[in-house]
């Protein structure tokens, strides 16, 4: 570990904090409906998008309708994506020619963007046409990431409405989250990516001649203004098969800073317009405070043990961290930030290759993403999900001051406790039980290149990844398999929508809750305790049921590495 | 209060019935409703089914340990109920005792024949007889007659009490004796419907239904549960891709150390020992959710006389006015009030004698006593021709018309302002038509009463004084006692009124009362505690009522509630936090032979992977009997604000939980290898 990796660490967290409040208060004026200067410009797209679609932004909707809305959006949507991916044989904007994709990778794949977690079964470069790109799966990046604020937003209106039986307009959400702030954002970070030296092209490819004589393609396209939205609505989805260790994609170390910055920016903003939407800022800092800690404890570790390296490879007098996997531009420093941010806010964009870290290098990742991306994590989902745990938390703190729990003025009832329990069970549900599956099943044994427990954690990564909506591959996997395109693809859907639905459910009770007064009896979710707490709970529920799994993966791997067996 | 037996937790009476009972409980209806309980029933039978025909190469005396303890877990979880039940119905049988063979005299029509009737088989509506000696046969209100009621049976109280057809004194309890004169009382419960029956109801774990707060947390434990069974249910297919298989009986163990067992098995128990507290309290609450919600408070409504403030007033002072000497004063105040037996009446006699050193002992013959009239509100003497007045201000300048434009007058009614500001209540007297003076009335605030209120305000209850005085009066009074707020000249309306507003607040509001035009607020607030002394009407509204008719009881209430939810909250805490040591404690067991590397998360040092597994099983067990007099007592409560509550429970139960089974399991490791029981 270096002064500079830890400068860089310690520099990307406190800009994170100073962008907090002011993206809090961007996302707040669209969370309450109010003008920004943005409208000026903006405002006659939106009122005449509304026109177009007949809604009636005012029109507010109960969280069943909200719920069915969003769900039938997603669903068309999915379709959509599915029809182009098939036919894209047939369709424009094809410079390379690709054939149409197999049914196996198009049901994946329209799923994987569908669900914002953009994993991918093959190589973007060598498989997906400019129209596919541009079409069929960037307008995900954009929309699924919507989507998952405009859900934040309604349950936030659970938490601050008292006595409603609304909690907003989902089309309205979802209009001014994308004309407001998703592609204003974009366009600015689209722009500094392109005087960076990303490609911005139409063209597909160029053949160069290298130095040394070689004759080489290099697969071009419309890259930076992807990157953007990949990163900023926790996408992370490549436009070629490296992701961000591709020096096209990610090519200085300031892009790959602005890169990191862009994936934490929105969910580290929504901590503060939940504060905020509540009445009291204090709730919001409480949350990032408690979110914050998992991911600097995260960082560390990873950080440790990247920069220790492998002891094996010391006695053969490889000294020095691990480098295996990882971009000599940006270092182990720059490599093991980028894999714990990129994991615990379910982006999944990697510029370094997360299977070749040493083994508790490689746990955290994994681990973040089996807490269920709630450390900031995915942009809206990252804050819905750990309000969840919040109510879990509370309804606990609240029984030993002997009151029956109450957060931020909403009390926690059996009702909530139910619908937070069968949101958060889903997670190991479908992570171990589909990881089990594929552990015994010989379509499932043939995926993982590695063997024994470093194999194991390739697929119980996979799994992790899906489920977690993060997209982020451990590598080692040989997904693009109809057993493991159809079994992902089932573990991205369940793990995006049966969480948003009883979530729904749960901000559509609290709306309908009075509003209880805080007391010197009530617990104050503002404070140090409060935050411990979370971070308790959090690893306790979230975590504790991976340990075994954990086990014998990449504890078992690093255990294995340490008495000097490789695998 | 007195009367309650404190019987010790753990006497033989108590614990052979219950180790019966323990045994009874493990049948499958009665068990399902424990659905953590249940997991781990099926699980040991299972286990004991595969001890006749498994073949895992787990050795059979090991199996049949892991089998017995398992069982264990389930009967100590049972016996926890059953002990708190048995605690709880010792305590009803008791209230219950007199009332068994009680028989009544129904009366036929409305002449003074009656029949003799097992108490059993009035009905609401019947009228009996009850003549001095009697024991009153059913809860019901007298209709006629006025009685002296003994209710030493269910107060512990040995002064008889008054009570009387018509007005605020009119609810009788069944088993208590009617020691002089006669009443008839119309029953107003059915058999099985009274006060006892319900509260001996709540006591007993197979009827009682659960509060809400129970019901949530019985959500959260279930989901814990299928989370581990999703944990657990896994691992034979992780295993497998290792290229091992685990046994069935050490999944088992690692299932059923991992959910909840602990908070489980004493839930009931909580629940059943948090009524028993209150009934050993002498409140009598009608449902669980009460005894809940009482925690929640955050508004305590408390009558001012006989909560805040001795039920009497004092007199402290004489005020002379229009330049009365005060010997002419304090004379003609005592002889006024000589004959007066309120308590009042006689704090003035005392205040004469004691401070103006007075001796006139009694009235001289011929004196014509003025009693006390709801019309005139003055009371007095005449004394040969002489009179003597002694009343509400009001009232004495009304009877003499021209003393009321005197300078005396104007003196008297800035001293009246003055006493009410003070927080007292002025009585004015006069003799002859000439005003004298003035006596202070004071209300003595209850000593303690004003620390009482500190510590509410610390748990964020905020404290309402209700009052018939006048404002002035009842604000002096209530910044000496403490209160938060006041209201005053309060009618019963104003009473409603104030409550359905801080409910509309979202506040939980808590009152007591006694009176039949309380009935309203008393059904309206979310803690409605009767006095057992008040009408049918209030006893009918309240959701508890108390035996011992002490309105300060309901601080007390509220804190009982609050140790219920409590100890929930403390036995669910160290119930999950336990987990932690038991997966080091299992994990490297029962992968070590897939991995020999998985050993150094032994941090315990445990001797073999069967002890280890055998020792968590046993720790998992023995803690609960070793929590069941937690669970009965409660966890310790001090009124203090959350913040620093949460801290210290969590520091007990949080950490304590995580660092307690370390070292239990080590220990019981070592007891283990001792006695080479693997």
């Amino acid at each position: 570990m270096t002064f500079q990796g830890w400068f860089l660490i310690i520099a990307f967290i406190a800009i994170l904090l100073l962008l907090c409040k002011p993206v809090g208060q961007w996302l707040f004026a669209l969370y309450e409906g109010r003008r920004t200067p943005l409208h000026l410009v903006l405002g006659p797209v939106e009122t005449g998008f509304y026109r177009l679609s007949g809604i009636d932004p005012k029109e507010e909707q109960g969280w069943r309708r909200y719920a069915v809305h969003m769900l039938i959006f997603n669903a068309t949507l999915l379709l959509f994506t599915y029809a182009i991916l098939r036919l894209q044989g047939a369709l424009p904007l094809n410079p390379r020619g690709f054939d149409g994709v197999s049914e196996h990778l198009a049901f994946n794949t329209a799923i994987s963007f569908t669900a914002n977690t953009n994993w991918q079964s093959y190589g973007g470069e060598s498989t997906m046409s400019n129209l596919s790109q541009m079409l069929g799966l960037t307008i995900h990046n954009f929309l699924s990431a919507a989507t998952g604020i405009a859900l934040a937003f309604a349950l936030f209106r659970g938490f601050a409405r008292r006595s409603a039986a609304t909690i907003g307009n989902f089309w309205a959400d979802m209009t001014r989250i994308t004309l407001y702030l998703l592609l204003p954002l974009c366009v600015a970070i689209a722009i500094f990516y392109i005087a960076s030296g990303v490609p911005q092209t139409l063209a597909g490819s160029v053949d160069v001649t290298t130095l040394e004589g070689v004759k080489q393609t290099l697969a071009l396209g419309p890259v930076a203004s992807q990157e953007a939205i990949k990163m900023l609505g926790t996408n992370g989805g490549g436009f070629f098969n490296a992701n961000s260790a591709h020096p096209f994609e990610n090519p200085t170390a300031l892009t790959n800073l602005v890169q990191m910055l862009s994936i934490f920016l929105i969910g580290v903003g929504l901590t503060w317009t939940f504060g905020r939407a509540v009445g009291n800022t204090r709730q919001g800092w409480a949350i990032l405070a408690a979110m914050m800690t998992l991911f600097l404890a995260g960082t560390a570790i990873v950080y440790w043990q990247e920069a220790a390296g492998n002891p094996i490879l010391h006695q053969l007098g490889a000294m020095g961290g691990n480098m295996e996997g990882k971009e000599v531009r940006f270092g182990i420093a720059a490599s093991s930030l980028f894999s714990v941010v990129t994991t615990a806010a379910s982006c999944g964009a990697v510029n370094a290759m997360h299977d070749s870290f040493t083994a508790l290098g490689g746990l955290i990742p994994l681990f973040n993403m089996q807490l269920g991306e709630v450390v900031i994590g995915g942009v809206g989902a990252g804050i819905y999900g750990f309000l969840l745990f919040a109510i879990l938390a509370i309804f606990v703190a609240g029984l030993m001051v002997g009151r029956t729990p109450e957060y931020v003025g909403k009390k926690i009832e059996a009702r909530e406790v139910k619908l937070a329990v069968l949101a958060i069970a889903v997670l190991p549900l479908v992570i171990l039980g589909f990881t089990a599956i594929a552990s015994v099943t010989e379509a499932g044994l043939a995926g993982p290149l590695n063997k024994g427990p470093h194999g194991f954690s390739e697929i119980l990564y996979a799994f992790t990844s899906a489920v977690a909506n993060n997209g982020s591959a451990f590598a080692g996997l040989t997904a693009n398999t109809p057993f493991y395109n159809g079994m992902l693809g089932v573990a991205m859907w369940i793990g995006r929508f049966f969480i948003i639905v009883p979530m729904l459910a749960i901000a559509g009770g609290l709306a309908a809750k009075k509003y209880t007064p805080a007391t010197a009896g009530s617990f104050p979710t503002a404070g140090l305790l409060w935050t411990g707490l979370l971070i308790g709970i959090v690893l306790i529920v979230g975590g504790l049921t991976f340990l075994p799994s954990l086990a014998l993966g990449p504890i078992a791997d690093h255990l294995a590495m340490i008495n000097g067996q490789l695998f | 209060m007195a009367r309650s037996v404190q019987k010790s937790l753990f006497t033989a009476d108590l614990i052979v019935p219950a180790i019966g009972d323990a045994f009874r409980k493990l049948n499958p209806g009665e068990l399902i409703r424990n659905p953590v309980m249940f997991t781990t029933a099926v699980v040991a039978t299972l286990l004991t089914m595969l001890l006749v025909v498994g073949q895992d190469g787990l050795a059979t005396g090991f199996k049949l340990q892991l089998v017995i303890w398992l069982w264990l877990t389930v009967l100590f979880g049972t016996f926890a109920e059953a002990l708190a039940e048995g605690r709880g119905k010792a305590q009803a049988a008791s209230l219950r005792a007199t009332k068994a063979e009680l028989t009544a005299k129904r009366l036929k029509g409305d002449d003074k024949a009656f029949e003799a009737v097992p108490a059993s088989a009035l009905r609401v509506g019947d009228v009996v007889l009850v003549e001095t000696g009697d024991l009153i046969p059913s809860d019901g209100e007298v209709v006629a007659g006025v009685a002296s009621v003994n209710e030493a049976a269910i107060t512990g109280e040995s002064a008889p009490v008054i009570r009387e057809a018509g007005g605020d004194r009119s609810a009788v309890t069944a088993g208590t004796r009617v020691i002089s004169d006669e009443i008839r009382v119309q029953v107003t419960v059915n058999p099985g419907q009274g006060f006892l029956d319900r509260m001996i109801a709540l006591v007993e774990g197979a009827e009682r239904q659960k509060t809400p707060n129970e019901i949530a947390l019985t959500l959260l434990l279930v989901g814990l549960t299928i989370i581990f069974l999703i944990a657990v249910g896994t691992i034979p297919a992780f295993a497998s891709y290792a290229g091992g298989g685990i046994p069935v009986a050490i999944l088992a163990a690692l299932l059923i150390t991992l959910i909840p067992t602990t908070i489980a098995a004493l839930l009931s128990a909580i629940g059943i020992a948090g009524m028993d507290r209150l009934v050993r309290f002498n409140v009598l609450a009608k449902s669980g959710r009460a005894v809940e919600a009482a925690g929640d408070v955050d508004v305590l409504l408390l009558d001012k006389t006989g909560t805040i403030t001795v039920g009497d007033r004092q007199a402290t002072e004489f005020r002379p006015v229009g330049g009365q000497s005060m010997p002419v004063l304090s004379e003609a105040a005592l002889l006024a009030s000589l004959a007066d037996e309120t308590p009042e009446g006689r704090s003035i006699v005392a205040l004469a004698r004691e401070k103006f050193a007075r001796t006139t002992a009694e009235l001289p013959a011929g004196a014509e006593i003025i009693p006390f009239t709801a019309q005139t509100r003055i009371s007095g003497v005449n004394i040969a021709g002489s009179v003597i007045q002694k009343g509400a201000v009001d009232s004495v300048l009304k009877a003499n018309p021209e003393a009321q434009t005197t300078a005396a007058a104007t003196e008297l009614r800035r001293i009246t302002d003055e006493i009410a500001r003070a927080g007292g209540t002025p009585l004015a007297v006069a003799k002859d038509g000439q005003l004298l003076g003035a006596i202070f009335l004071k209300d003595i605030v209850k000593a303690g009463i004003r620390e009482r209120f500190g510590e509410l305000r610390a748990m964020g209850i905020r404290t309402v004084m209700i009052t018939g005085d006048n404002p002035l009066t009842a604000a002096a009074i209530a910044a000496e006692a403490g209160v938060d707020d006041f209201l005053a000249q309060a009618t019963p309306e104003d009473k409603l009124e104030l409550i359905r507003k801080e409910q509309q607040g979202g506040r939980l509001v808590a009152m007591c009362g006694d009176g039949t035009n309380d009935a309203p607020a008393l059904a309206q607030a979310d803690v409605g505690v009767a006095m057992n002394t008040g009408t049918q009407a209030a006893r009918e509204a309240g959701n508890m009522v108390d035996l011992d008719s002490d309105p300060t009881k309901l601080i007390e209430v509220v804190g009982l509630g609050k140790q219920l939810l409590m100890t929930r909250g403390a036995l669910t805490t160290f119930s999950v936090a336990n987990d932690v040591a038991k997966y080091f404690a299992i994990i490297p067991a029962m992968f070590i032979v897939l991995y020999p590397g998985l050993g150094v998360l032994n941090i315990m040092g445990l001797t073999s992977p069967e002890s280890a597994i055998l020792s968590a099983i046993i720790f998992n067990a023995l803690i609960i009997p070793l929590l069941v007099p937690l669970a009965l007592k409660g966890v310790t409560y001090r009124p203090m604000g959350a913040g620093p509550l949460l801290a210290r429970n969590l520091a007990v139960y949080g950490l304590g939980g995580l660092v307690a089974p370390f070292i239990g399991i080590k220990l019981i490791d070592l007891a283990v290898g001792g006695l080479g029981l693997v």
